[in-house]
């Protein structure tokens, strides 16, 4: 037995993978564990977890595989700050630091902190280093449904390169090409993210989210002047509007003159029309951007298979118009494509490329990502232990009873709390800690939004369909078990709309009926897609069916089982903390089922306060 | 001291020898600023001059 630990960790979202003889049996990210959001941490609670997922301590691992190498970024930040010198001192000054006491030594740094886990040790000779985007490139081909394909990766930056295309053939992985930094495309979105007033690095899909409420007015703009886009996708960044490479901000006051407003304050400044606009052109370029590239990919290597990883293929809008373009007849995007994801993308570099090991030929339409259930269950006797000693009150339902109470449940309009075995690796809820609603209620998006998420009223939520009824519903025909697809509502769903209602501007439109299902269809009738499908979640798919049958629609909401900046769920005590902080009226934690009403009130924290806006 | 041989080869494999009077006056600095915990460096610097 050959056992790989992964790890991401020091920039954001920290995560560990397991991987045992080529297998992935494990993985989770580290914030699940402390609360945290985005914790870059090491990942000290998520490897003891992947490691006891497999009844493994650490001396069992025969290979520690780090997703970076942080002498290739040290060269490049000190080439960044040298060619800009001596404007960047500032930032300098706060980085160097961190980096002599720290960073610098990471291998070392690594060592010690996994020796910390009182599990045995690794030696130094053990301990490898994947460079960033090679790692995002194998968590894309590595465990891709493919024995051959184009492996395009897209983020802010990693040591240099900020896109990168790579050939993947059996076990052999090639990067062939990259745009380095400071051009890249997923800076240039956090910049627009930056500039609209959202967090850099979790806004990114408020800013996606916005972008069909307003129009491209400025796509133009931002091409003729922030981006030089040649013909086959690869680009390059006017640095004169940009402040990323030296300052503390991302954009500068150029940047605000060249859009006529300055950096929108989220404490004192109301959205507006201006910035939907803003959210739109950034969308529209970024769209464009990569539909360059597949199409140049595509007839470059005749090859019809594309895998995508990188932050940037987090952008399910643009993967929807991607898939939709056909440049590839087959698509598979990591469902941990940001930073955590590097943590499998190591492992599996190590596997293969490392050592070298073969890998087993694909089965068609099967993934090796297990429907990314790969974090920790409960069995249920523990469940009622841990809900027991939370001072919860429940009842232990059987099989049966549970689906169809809670289908009860969503029929009468309940957000209903799913907690359902084992946790999903990446930033997405895929019925494992979800929270549910009816589809076709048209007040759900507007209660979820503001009484349960306790987030913007303009978010839009995603569905779950049956894998078997999607085309009934939407114009797609194709898996999307990790929700990182696009595409609009069937027009035989829609609401036509009045002429009056076609004027509303913007957020007005938020309150229009637009279909069948409003709860999920955003204002320009997409909706971000999760197939659910038999094999990898059958209690969810059961679920589902019975709501199905009740009512005729095989759809239900689903959204992370979280609050505005708090990491999802992880244990049933994590669940009852937020069920009972929010307006969540019902809550399934394996077969345990919670009713609001009958919950002692004194239990309830201030849960919206808790956590800072992300 | 492994540190510093696999530092060594990094500059090597990048042929970015450059870099190396940046970073031993920056390793120097910086052990300077651990060693004397931030506070007491200003007195250290008074007697340089």
């Amino acid at each position: 037995m050959t056992a790989i630990l992964g790890i991401s960790s020091y920039y954001h979202d920290s995560a560990a993978a397991l991987l045992i003889d080529g297998e992935l049996v494990a993985a989770a990210q580290e914030e699940r564990f402390t609360r945290k959001k985005h914790d870059a941490r090491f990942p000290e609670n998520a490897i003891s977890y992947v490691l006891q997922e497999a009844g493994l301590q650490l001396s069992d691992v025969d290979h520690v595989a780090f997703y970076d190498k942080p002498f290739l970024k040290f060269e490049r930040l000190l080439e960044t700050y040298v060619a800009n010198a001596p404007k960047g001192f500032g930032s300098f000054r706060i980085a160097m630091p961190v980096w002599l006491r720290e960073k610098l030594f990471q291998k070392s740094l690594l060592l010690k902190e996994l020796k910390k886990l009182g599990q045995g040790t690794i030696k130094p000779e053990n301990l490898l280093f994947a460079e960033h985007h090679y790692s995002h490139a194998a968590s894309a081909y590595y465990p891709s449904p493919f024995d051959e394909a184009v492996v395009l990766t897209l983020d802010g930056v990693g040591e240099w390169a900020t896109t990168t295309v790579a050939i993947g053939k059996g076990e052999n992985l090639e990067i062939l090409k990259e745009i380095h930094f400071p051009h890249s495309l997923g800076l240039l979105y956090s910049a627009f993210t930056y500039y609209t007033g959202f967090k850099v690095n979790s806004g990114e899909y408020k800013v996606m989210g916005l972008a069909p409420y307003g129009e491209p007015r400025f796509k133009n703009l931002i091409l003729d002047k922030l981006v030089d886009l040649k013909e086959d996708g690869s680009y390059r960044l006017d640095q004169s509007y940009f402040n990323y490479s030296t300052g503390l901000t991302m954009t500068n006051d150029k940047f605000s003159d060249l859009f006529g407003a300055p950096v929108r304050k989220p404490e004192t400044d109301r959205l507006e029309q201006f910035h939907m606009d803003i959210a739109a052109s950034v969308q529209a370029v970024t769209e464009e951007i990569v539909l360059r590239l597949t199409r140049s990919l595509a007839k470059e290597y005749d090859i019809p298979n594309l895998c995508m990883a990188g932050g940037v293929a987090l952008n399910c809008v643009a993967n929807g118009k991607v898939l939709r373009d056909q440049s590839f007849q087959n698509i598979w995007i990591q469902p941990a494509a940001g930073d955590a994801g590097g943590s499998v993308g190591a492992a599996y570099a190590a596997w293969h490329g490392e050592l070298g090991n073969p890998r087993k030929a694909a089965q068609p339409g099967k993934d090796r990502m297990k429907g990314s259930y790969l974090g920790p269950v409960f069995e249920q006797a523990d469940i009622e232990k841990r809900l027991s000693e939370a001072g919860a009150v429940f009842s232990t339902l059987s099989e049966d009873e549970v689906i169809s109470k809670t289908v009860d449940a969503l029929e009468d309009g309940k957000a209903v709390g799913w907690f359902n075995g084992r946790m999903e690796f990446g930033p997405r809820a895929l019925g494992g800690r979800s929270i549910l609603g009816d589809p076709r209620s048209e007040t759900m998006q507007r209660t979820l939004n503001l009484k349960v998420k306790y987030r913007e009223s303009f978010r839009p939520f995603a569905p779950s369909v049956l894998r078997e009824d999607v085309s009934e519903w939407f114009d797609f025909d194709e898996d999307s078990p990790y929700m990182l697809m696009v595409d609009t509502v069937k027009p035989e769903h829609r609401r036509e709309m009045t002429a009056e209602e076609n004027e509303l501007f913007g957020i007005e439109k938020l309150n229009v009926k637009r279909s069948d299902i409003p709860a999920i269809t955003h204002v320009d009738y997409s909706a971000r897609i999760q197939t659910v499908h038999e094999d990898t979640n059958p209690r969810y798919h059961q679920l589902i069916s019975a709501f199905k049958q009740r009512t005729g629609c095989p759809i239900v909401v689903n959204t992370s089982f979280n609050v505005r900046g708090e990491p999802i769920v992880c244990t049933p005590e994590d669940a009852f903390r937020c069920f009972m902080g929010t307006d969540i009226e019902y809550l399934v934690v394996g077969n345990s089922v919670l009713m609001k009403e009958e919950q002692d009130p004194k239990l309830a924290e201030d849960y919206k306060q808790k956590y800072e806006l992300d | 001291m492994s540190f510093f041989s696999e530092l060594w080869t990094f500059m090597r494999v990048r042929k970015k020898f450059w870099l190396l009077p940046i970073l031993v006056v920056m390793v120097i600095f910086g052990g300077l600023i651990v060693l004397t915990q931030g506070s007491a460096v200003a007195p250290f610097i008074y007697t340089l001059f």
